[in-house]
């Protein structure tokens, strides 16, 4: 079914910062489209660059053509001394898709009202998810126009402007596979490369940092995940609830039943608000420790890639060495260790302001989002507090 | 003792039987261990002994009253009521002699009612300071129960005795045999947990058998309210003995697994057969409206038991993981290099961990004040169920010995045309027996429905009293985690704007 997008919630994660502004890119996702296996969002450009054709255009795009860009980005060597923001999560609606579904056949064994209470539910949830993929999706595509250097990338200009399908097609089980062994060459390499000390303190520190830093990451993002599901189970349980007490309330109109009705209104209104607290927990919370996971790990990809160099420029400098003492091919090896070693300081002085950025983000991200968790959740504890105060009144102030 | 009409010739009878025998030859003043006065006597038990070749027996010795455990738990040294268990006769003796003879009649029970009237109901029981009492399986739990009234029925204002659960489920035994079959709503007992005990006994002191013990203890003083609000259980001789008295015979026959375990089980096994055979021709349409009114509650009461158990549940996991959640983020603070953000995670992870023990404290408000208060109302909706059986099959006495009458009269007329006057007579006088017992049937049907009546109007107004004083309780509850709630944010929401 369509689900439409009236406004693309402002990312969480990302903070405009250091924006060079020599020329004006401005990418948002306008629209969003949620079809049966496949989301199709509205990329919509304003800019002054004078690469592009218009000044404000759109295009259709969905998620593999993400991943496309971003791959092609971890694949350009040009790169390799930037942190590549990190790919967004593929849309997933399974396990809503299945809750509805599991409501379509369970329908017979509810009352009527239960059915569209449960159904509300879940077509907000999908509602919610569907939001959250736009919402990474886009600061994706924001990270990459806020980089000085990769919003100027050609891949990039193709995929904001060209109105066709760029017919990207998902890796084929070959070019997965070639993927897998890299990352477990990667990581081999990762533990080689991480027993070497660094002459530098600073990327010592960074190196240190950012492999405790990802790990503690990884497990509060995990265990703020349970902590959620637990308070979306209350809220469902609170919900049950406040039907079973509905029910009892319309038995007869006694005191009693009249005071039943009361309080399952009450706990109607409240369970609403627990989902709303599960639900802004999420976002500012569980989305900004997900996210940061995905960007240490690319700050660490990034590192990674910087000890590669290290170790070739070493590797190159041991092989003139070698090419001198024997006299044999020593121009070739000059020329080889002097590649080698630009390519090293070039990824070295980048990464390093690439870091400092990157720290410089986060603590925004976080204060952020960790000011907008307790605000929120004094909104919610306050309305909380209202009705029940509110409905203790009149329950008191009738028996 | 006109304990005469065949169907009552079963143990509860005896009961009764003994406490009269008993009054009647009392002495001045009883000892300690003189059991006689209360009706698990040794007549009784010799029914239901555990001897040697009953294979349902507990495996535990039986404590005889002289064995000097006993003495030593039941004796109260530290505890202020050692009173000799005689009630004063005066209470005792024209009461019990009237509930004898008039068990079926109105009067009594009028007169006792009226008495209530001048007496403000006031009384309080608490059960607290729970015991383990030996060692390994022959352990158990014993617990004070101590009761503060004004009510001049009791000795005193104030006084403590420790009973086991056992003595409890005894209790309750002796009060169903007397009281349920005419009609008297009564509380029924906690459950046996044998699961639960058996973690105790093994000397498991873990968090799981310590709530276990909790939850029994406020169980048990629930159960105790409610019997002693009922005005007739109130002052039954049973109910003050189990509160005042310091020693109790051990109420062997409430053992699961014993042959009187056994035999119950065959009891209410009949009994269910029993009832799907019964039809009532049902000439009081207010019973009928009442007996839909409860199973339909009944069904209700269980769907929201069964939710606000898993709100428990779920609670509690989410206790569990705001816990883990606080030290994953400490655990990230740590490991922040930058100081300002570093010190808000840390501060985030403190609130974490005090939210936490806030859901462990609102987890236990749902379950002792929302689930246990659902959970009780199942449990006396069965009693309630059953106290209309019971009025089913007085009406079905009542209708046999009609069809006795019948038959035996048709049997008469018969005779008449013999020339067996021995026979003749014989069934002349079988005729004027059952003719009393068909009165009495009548009567009894009577009774037992007015006494119904009485009881269901008292049952409803203790229910919506209950239901609301306890939700009214429970929402307060929920007020008080809110408050503390924004308490916790209030506190951490400049830490986070600190960062910069």
């Amino acid at each position: 079914f369509k689900l439409g997008l009236d406004a693309a919630p402002r990312f969480i994660g990302f903070i405009n910062v250091d924006l060079q502004t020599d020329a004006m890119l401005q990418v948002d996702i306008s629209d969003a489209l949620s079809e049966r296996d496949k989301v199709k969002f509205t990329v919509h450009t304003k800019s002054t660059l004078p690469n592009f054709k218009q000044n404000e255009f759109s295009v259709v795009r969905q998620h593999e053509e993400f991943i496309w860009l971003h791959d092609s980005f971890v694949e350009n060597e040009e790169y390799a001394g930037y942190i590549i923001p990190p790919a967004p999560p593929r849309p997933d609606f399974d396990a809503s898709r299945e809750k509805l579904q599991k409501l379509g056949e369970g329908e017979g064994s509810m009352t009527k009202e239960e059915f569209t209470k449960m159904k509300q539910e879940l077509e907000a949830e999908y509602l919610a998810i569907f939001k959250k993929t736009v919402a990474m999706h886009e600061v994706f595509l924001c990270r990459v126009a806020a980089h000085p250097v990769l919003r100027k990338d050609l891949n990039f200009h193709v995929f904001l402007e060209y109105n066709q399908d760029l017919s990207v097609r998902g890796k084929n089980k070959k070019e997965k596979l070639e993927d897998f062994f890299k990352n477990v060459v990667k990581s081999a390499d990762g533990v080689l490369v991480a027993g070497v000390k660094d002459v530098d303190d600073f990327f010592e520190h960074e190196k240190t940092f950012l492999l405790e830093y990802h790990n503690r990451v990884k497990d509060a993002s995990a265990k703020s995940d349970r902590m959620i599901r637990s308070h979306k189970n209350a809220a469902d349980d609170i919900n049950r609830i406040a039907s079973s007490l509905y029910t009892l309330g319309t038995q007869d109109s006694t005191d009693l039943c009249k005071f039943f009705l009361k309080v399952s209104e009450l706990f109607e209104k409240t369970r609403k608000i627990e989902a709303r607290i599960a639900a802004d927990e999420d976002l500012k919370l569980a989305d900004l420790l997900k996210y940061y996971l995905r960007e240490s790990q690319a700050a660490k990809d990034l590192l990674y890639r910087r000890s590669r160099a290290l170790v070739d420029y070493e590797n190159a400098n041991k092989a003139l060495d070698k090419a001198r003492a024997k006299n044999r091919d020593v121009l070739q090896a000059e020329t080889s260790q002097q590649l080698c070693c630009h390519k090293f300081e070039k990824i070295s002085e980048s990464a390093k302001q690439e870091l400092i950025d990157f720290k410089t983000r986060r603590v925004a991200a976080f204060r952020k989002n960790l000011v907008e968790l307790a605000e929120l959740e004094l909104k919610h504890a306050k309305g909380n507090l209202q009705l029940l105060q509110g409905c203790l009144g009149i329950l008191k102030g009738n028996t | 003792m006109k304990s005469d009409s065949p169907l009552f010739l079963v143990a509860q009878d005896l009961t009764l039987f003994c406490i009269c025998v008993n009054v009647q030859s009392q002495p001045a003043s009883l000892a300690a261990e003189d059991i006689s006065t209360n009706s698990n006597g040794p007549k009784q038990d010799s029914l239901f002994d555990d001897d040697p070749e009953d294979l349902f027996a507990e495996a535990t010795e039986e404590v005889s009253l002289d064995s000097p455990e006993r003495d030593v738990l039941l004796s109260d040294g530290p505890s202020p009521a050692i009173t000799p268990i005689t009630p004063p006769t005066s209470v005792i003796t024209p009461r019990i002699g009237h509930t004898h003879d008039d068990m079926f009649t109105h009067s009594s029970f009028d007169e006792i009612e009226e008495e209530e009237g001048g007496d403000s109901f006031d009384i309080h029981i608490s059960v607290s300071d729970p015991e383990k009492v030996g060692d390994g399986m022959n352990a158990y739990m014993a617990y004070k129960v101590t009761t503060k009234t004004s009510i001049s029925l009791f000795k005193r204002n104030e006084f403590a005795v420790k009973r086991r659960f056992s003595d409890f489920l005894g209790l309750h035994s002796k009060l169903a045999s007397k009281y349920l079959h005419i009609g008297y709503i009564v509380p029924p007992a906690p459950e046996k947990s044998i699961v639960g005990m058996t973690k105790v006994k093994v000397g498991k002191e873990d968090q799981s058998s310590n709530e276990f013990v909790e939850k029994r203890r406020s169980a048990l003083e629930r159960y105790l309210m409610r019997t002693v609000k009922h005005p007739i259980l109130l002052k039954d001789p049973d109910v003050l003995q189990f509160l005042e008295s310091s020693e109790l015979p051990r109420a062997v026959s409430t053992q699961a697994l014993s042959s009187a375990g056994l035999l119950r089980m065959v009891n209410k096994a009949a009994d269910a057969v029993n009832k799907m055979t019964i039809k009532m021709n049902e000439s009081d349409a207010w019973f009928e409206e009442k007996q839909q009114h409860f199973e339909n509650l009944d069904v209700q009461l269980r769907k929201l038991h069964t939710s606000v158990e898993s709100l428990v549940c779920h609670r509690k996991e989410l206790s569990v993981n705001t816990a883990q959640f606080a030290k994953s983020a400490a655990m990230l603070g740590n490991s922040e290099d930058h100081t300002a953000l570093s010190r808000a995670l840390s501060q985030l992870a403190e609130v974490e961990e005090k939210i936490d023990q806030l859901h462990q404290d609102q987890a236990n408000a749902d379950f002792y004040l929302f689930s246990e208060l659902l959970g009780d109302y199942v449990r006396l909706l069965t009693a309630v169920k059953g106290v209309f059986d019971h009025r089913m099959k007085t009406w079905q006495k009542w209708q046999d010995s009609q069809m006795l009458l019948q038959k035996k009269r048709e049997a008469e007329a018969k005779l008449q045309f013999t020339n067996k006057p021995d026979k003749l007579q014989q069934a002349k006088d079988e005729i004027k027996e059952l003719e009393g017992k068909v009165q009495q049937g009548e009567r009894d049907f009577e009774q037992i429905s007015k006494t119904i009546r009485k009881e269901v109007s008292r049952f409803e107004k203790e229910r919506v009293k209950d239901f609301k004083t306890i939700i009214i309780k429970y929402l307060e509850s929920l007020v008080q985690t809110q408050q503390q709630l924004i308490k916790y944010w209030e506190a951490f929401l400049p830490e986070a704007k600190a960062i910069s």
